[in-house]
């Protein structure tokens, strides 16, 4: 399905700010998988979204989705095959059109914009049941300009307008980061229930470590640009929180612990 | 004084077509558009030497429209391929169509004085305009309200959604772009053939006028709900016609319109953000109970 391989980035090469992310990094996603990935800040793991998202360009590696090679392809190419939901509920929504001319632009993707009307009343019930799904009301104000929405529900209609199309590839990064507990809740159920009836394959950033446990059939834990954990099937079910963190700390003591004794 | 009126209302719809083109890229696109200052005399060049050479003046009408729409391109690759952020490449662009347009007519103006225009027909100007303009603001309001409309409007809102969608923005801005030019360039043919002359300096002070039409009628028809926001434009366009019609009529000599045109464009923002009607009541308010109530530093 995806296939990273000998993935390589700097950022700021050649300066004093020179800052090697990724060296060599390889990866592959079966098809159908659900991912999460846990990591400590600067690990990579937003960086490598980004970059098979086509947002960051990698310096060197391939990457293949669906056996094309994408590495190279400029964003809007990559788009067309994946979908994405950032961590800022503004940016998966256009603020100043309404709910229903967001779902319309959504629902053309891969489709021609021409010139035919923007939203179609046939569509309108199809657009209802979709919103009525996400039990948050917004069937009821589909002509509320989606700027006027709670973070929450943007983040919802994000999600809803990323997956209407049916993307090959779901990319989620830290999608519940900036909602309340509660709102944050309901927005993973509502991601579970989605790829789980669209079997979509999805990689999904998360700090809440809980989360990353219950949800999908895989966990990787990125440290410095590398995968540190990679737990599956079987044995991601029996993980707990408790062995979690004491892989994160044995990870990063290695860090600590070389400064501490640089400083003591 | 129904002259007076006629006038106004003739050349608030001439420059509402400007106005609309200006709207497409300050309101809807998010881009300060610097290159209309040279499309707008582009478009009157354009028709006066087309004219000059006798050709049907609704001919050269539509290319005056074409050729605007090819100076908006230009902005828009300079923007989107050559990475020239977008205040700079309107300027390049502006500065660099001053010598174009020159080089169409040949000197600094053309009379048009014996010409064939689109006004010479027994109908009255007035009739001519508003087939024009207002074929236009429905034109683009149709536009907006399509698949690719709504790219538009995406684009100018949040690129990002647009590039989620699998969608080139640079293209979307480039042919936006180009239709706000283009619409610039026909507002600048009308009014060459209106006042009989084209002129290579008519276009200084266009940016402006368009801003100030547009923030004068959202400020105005802003709180009168159901009204298009193409209708505001053309609304504040006719406003702001009166507003400077009146100076005139005060007494104020025409040189000072830009001054004029300023000031318009401060007021209306600052009754936009409501500063000015709030800051005016507090202190006509002062004294008495509100001073003794008051229990706050003012």
């Amino acid at each position: 399905m995806l296939c990273i391989r000998n993935l390589c980035k700097t950022f700021h090469p050649n300066t004093i700010n020179e800052k090697k992310i990724f060296h060599h990094f390889s990866l592959d996603v079966s098809d159908g998988d659900f991912i999460t990935i846990i990591g400590s800040n600067g690990a990579g793991k937003s960086t490598l979204l980004n970059i098979i998202a086509g947002s960051i360009i990698a310096d060197d590696g391939s990457i293949q989705l669906k056996g094309t090679e994408i590495a190279t392809q400029p964003e809007f190419k990559r788009t067309q095959l994946i979908g994405r939901v950032f961590q800022d509920p503004t940016m998966g929504t256009s603020p100043s059109m309404d709910i229903i001319e967001n779902l319309s632009m959504a629902m053309n993707k891969g489709k021609r914009f021409g010139l035919t009307k923007g939203v179609s009343k046939k569509e309108i019930p199809y657009f209802k049941e979709m919103l009525s799904a996400l039990s948050l009301g917004l069937e009821n104000q589909i002509h509320t300009k989606v700027g006027l929405l709670s973070g929450g529900q943007r983040q919802a209609l994000s999600l809803l307008m990323t997956t209407i199309s049916k993307p090959n590839l779901l990319l989620l990064d830290e999608h519940t980061a900036a909602l309340d507990p509660k709102t944050s809740d309901r927005i993973i159920h509502l991601t579970k229930k989605i790829v789980s009836e669209q079997k979509i394959t999805t990689m999904m950033i998360t700090h809440n470590l809980n989360q990353a446990i219950e949800i999908g059939n895989r966990l990787l834990m990125l440290h410095e640009g590398k995968v540190v954990l990679d737990i599956k099937g079987e044995e991601k079910k029996n993980l707990t929180v408790d062995i979690l963190l004491k892989e994160f700390e044995k990870k990063q003591n290695k860090g600590i612990l070389s400064d501490r004794v640089l400083f003591a | 004084m129904l002259n007076f009126w006629v006038n106004i209302l003739e050349q608030g719809f001439m420059f509402g077509v400007m106005v609309l083109g200006v709207y497409i890229t300050y309101k809807i696109l998010d881009f300060p558009d610097l290159s209309v200052e040279g499309s707008f005399p582009l478009g009157a060049s354009v028709v006066a030497s087309c004219l000059v050479a006798g050709m049907n003046p609704f001919l050269a009408t539509f290319i005056a429209f074409v050729v605007g729409m090819m100076a908006g391109g230009i902005t828009g690759y300079l923007h989107v391929k050559l990475k020239i952020t977008n205040l700079l490449s309107g300027i390049l662009v502006m500065i660099g169509l001053y010598s174009i347009n020159l080089r169409i007519m040949g000197k600094a103006n053309i009379p048009l004085f014996a010409q064939k225009t689109v006004f010479s027909n027994p109908m009255h100007p007035i009739f001519m305009i508003l087939i024009f303009s207002l074929c236009m603001k429905f034109a683009l309001d149709f536009l907006l309200n399509t698949k690719f409309g709504f790219l538009i409007k995406a684009t100018g809102d949040n690129p990002q959604l647009v590039t989620s969608l699998g969608i080139d923005i640079g293209v979307t801005k480039i042919i936006a772009l180009m239709l706000s030019n283009g619409l610039v360039a026909l507002s600048g043919a009308m009014v060459a053939q209106y006042q009989r002359f084209a002129d290579v300096g008519m276009g200084s002070g266009i940016i402006v006028m368009g801003l100030a039409s547009i923030i004068f009628g959202e400020a105005i028809f802003k709180r009168v709900s159901l009204v298009k926001a193409t209708t505001m434009a053309l609304g504040g366009s006719i406003l702001y016609k009166i507003v400077t019609g009146f100076a005139l009529k005060l007494g104020f000599p025409p040189t000072d319109l830009k001054l004029i045109t300023a000031v318009i464009v401060v007021l209306a923002l600052g009754l936009n953000e409501k500063k000015i009607g709030f800051k005016l009541k507090k202190t006509l308010s002062i004294g008495g109970d509100s001073v003794v109530m008051h229990t706050k530093s003012m």
